[in-house]
């Protein structure tokens, strides 16, 4: 009975008792959750483009964070090493292209996801070699102080970086959004993903296209290293961290970039939630590692195609 | 090579059925288990067989479990790791509560427990695949080692949360524990290896390893010719399970001697992953294959740059290990996805006619 009740009610009373520790709870969640977006963004860019699932994203995140940072210790203008990191990552997008996806056309989607895995680990070892395992602090200027709002209910403590962070991440959402909408490549990029071979039927070069989705993807994959690096310093941790954008796929959508936003928001405030409302009250904390995963295959039974997604899995 | 099949006849139904029909194969592969058995134990030095044969040995049921899962039945996990802690916690679990029991029967018994909480965490299975399915073992993985962690019945409220294996003796020979002599621990686990790699190569040309394969080829089509997928996948979670299970419990409590999180983490499974993608997607052969080179590459890697007179820093090696890694994967599955195994059938097949190839 007991039990029960500090299942159901007791976090619930806490809730309305103190609100703003609610309110910091949520945020803390949120501004986690804009970073799985990031991650999962990418993921869903390359995915929509060409049904490729790509595990490497989050090695993608920490890599050109890794560029990022080690050009700026080289004593280079912050813009111009994201100039030259934007480069890095599309030649990379161009070499993953020549050397992976070419040789595996036409193979089962396992095959390709089990390639990225490949890439993953490829990369991790490349940027450990190149720019060394240490943990890196990024120094961009992003302001990195406590603000205390003062609402109806009480104070509520946020952290400025976390704000920015949440500002870039929306940023960067209406700069994708009207790319895919207003520009010829982005409506190209959309034809592909609609239907392989109506694109081709337009004239619209397949060869290039998977290129720019890399290249692109690799640009969220360096907004969001930027970000997640100036939080917690750039660690190869990240990598790991990044996982957690596979339960957000699966509750936004795959093919969705909204329900991947949506997803990544939903599942880093419902992490923060349960970790701190029921996870650590009962079930002694670090509910956090697992929490994602397991709501996402409990997802999988009642809505596979998640929140925002387009056609229903081929089921068995 | 040095025989031919021509002229081997078989006159009976049971020859024809027989696992290896050619008997220059068959006394190769008697006298290779005869030479594991007998030979390595004389002449293998003590830290050929606790560093490397063991832990090899024991890494290949693992490969073996997952190549029934991804190689024959086309489901990919993610959570090996997680199905190998399920068996190392759960044999200890049984060995200390148990006393009485014989630790042949305890390891098996976990084996049991991990096919159960294998077929739980294969469920979902039965409405998704592909990569959806790989985020569910990666739930499994996730949710398995925290539970074990964070529950302290599964190590008997140890207070450090890692205990050490308990001794137990088969035929009055100590074989788990730190104080078990190597030779031992390795005919231990060496009899598990071949009893399950048997059990493998034998269902993988029954029925249900059929049934896997046609699941694998084509869902639909299995399912139209009257192959049901909820037995026929959940079989294959049970069975990999198993696998996984009996290898990690070897694992802890013949290996490393202790059960502790660390070494069933995310980085296990996908290990095992390399494993099987390297020695060849659904051969039992490219298990073994595939789990001996993963492992020794590292160890030939940290001691090359040694032979040739020239030091490396030893992290420079774990990320040209890593690189190394990824290279290969992507070259396996480019060049030759059925892997070492099939390349071992390839030279096979070409010295078969050698010298003469017409």
């Amino acid at each position: 009975m007991e039990t029960l009740y500090l299942i159901f009610i007791d976090p619930f009373v806490q809730m309305v008792v103190e609100p703003a520790f609610l309110v910091e709870v949520l945020i803390g969640g949120l501004t986690s959750g804009i970073m799985y977006s990031l991650v999962a963004l990418g993921f869903v860019l390359i995915f929509k483009a060409s049904g490729i699932f790509n595990f490497a994203q989050g090695i993608f995140v920490l890599f050109a964070a890794l560029n990022f940072v080690g050009l700026m210790d080289l004593g280079v203008h912050p813009i111009l090493a994201f100039v030259i990191t934007i480069g890095i990552m599309t030649a990379l997008a161009f070499v993953v292209d020549r050397l992976v996806l070419r040789p595996l056309v036409n193979q089962d989607p396992i095959i390709l996801f089990m390639a990225t895995i490949g890439i993953a680990f490829f990369l991790e070892g490349f940027g450990e070699t190149l720019w060394g395992g240490d943990v890196r602090p990024v120094r961009v200027g992003i302001p990195d102080a406590a603000l205390f709002w003062e609402l109806g209910f009480g104070e509520v403590l946020v952290q400025s970086a976390d704000l920015f962070a949440g500002v870039i991440a929306a940023f960067l959402v209406t700069v994708l959004a009207l790319f895919f909408h207003f520009t010829p490549v982005g409506r190209a990029l959309r034809a592909v993903a609609d239907d392989h071979q109506a694109a081709l039927s337009v004239g619209i070069p397949l060869n290039n296209i998977w290129v720019i989705v890399w290249a692109v993807a690799g640009f969220v994959a360096l907004a969001a290293g930027i970000m997640w690096g100036a939080k917690l310093g750039v660690q190869f941790a990240l990598s790991t961290i990044a996982l957690k954008a596979l339960p957000v796929l699966i509750l936004g959508g795959f093919t969705s970039i909204p329900g991947a936003i949506i997803g990544g928001l939903i599942v880093g405030a419902g992490e923060k939630l349960f970790e701190n409302y029921w996870g650590v009250p009962l079930l002694g904390g670090a509910t956090e590692d697992w929490f994602a995963y397991i709501v996402a295959m409990i997802f999988l039974f009642f809505r596979p195609q998640g929140l925002f997604g387009e056609k229903i899995i081929e089921r068995v | 090579m040095l025989y031919r099949e021509a002229g081997q006849y078989k006159t009976s139904y049971s020859a024809d059925q027989a696992m290896l029909t050619i008997p220059l194969d068959r006394w190769f592969v008697f006298a290779l288990t005869a030479f594991a058995i007998i030979g390595v134990p004389l002449l293998a030095s003590e830290y050929l067989m606790g560093s490397i044969l063991i832990p090899v040995l024991i890494l290949s049921i693992a490969a073996l479990g997952l190549n029934i899962l991804t190689g024959y039945c086309g489901q990919l996990s993610l959570g090996t790791g997680a199905f190998m802690a399920a068996g190392a916690y759960l044999a200890y679990k049984i060995a200390t509560n148990i006393v009485w029991l014989p630790i042949w029967v305890v390891i098996p018994l976990a084996g049991l427990c991990a096919a159960a909480i294998g077929i739980a965490f294969g469920l979902p299975s039965l409405r998704i695949k592909g990569f959806y399915l790989a985020v569910a073992t990666l739930a499994a993985q996730f949710f398995l080692l925290w539970l074990f962690v964070k529950v302290p019945w599964f190590v008997n409220d140890s207070i450090s949360g890692v205990p050490p294996a308990p001794p137990r003796s088969v035929f009055g020979f100590q074989v788990t524990g730190a104080a078990a002599g190597n030779e031992a621990k390795y005919l231990f686990v060496l009899a598990f290896v071949i009893a399950l790699a048997w059990i493998a190569r034998n269902l993988a040309r029954s029925r249900i390893g059929r049934s896997w394969m046609a699941i694998r080829d084509m869902d639909i089509a299995a399912e139209l010719v009257g192959i049901r997928p909820l037995p026929t996948k959940l079989s294959a979670f049970a069975i990999s399970s198993f696998f996984c299970g009996v290898a990690g419990a070897l694992w802890a409590l013949c290996y490393i001697n202790s059960v502790e999180p660390t070494a069933f983490d995310i980085n296990r499974s996908f290990q095992v992953l390399f494993m099987v993608i390297v020695g060849g997607l659904g051969s039992v052969l490219g298990s073994f294959l595939g789990a001996a080179f993963i492992f020794l590459l590292p160890i030939l890697l940290n001691s090359a740059p040694g032979w040739i007179g020239y030091s490396v820093a030893s992290d420079t090696i774990t990320h040209i290990e890593f690189m190394l890694f990824g290279v290969l994967i992507i070259f396996f599955l480019i060049v030759e996805p059925h892997g070492l195994a099939r390349l071992w059938q390839i030279a096979k097949e070409k010295l078969r006619l050698w010298p003469f190839p017409y």
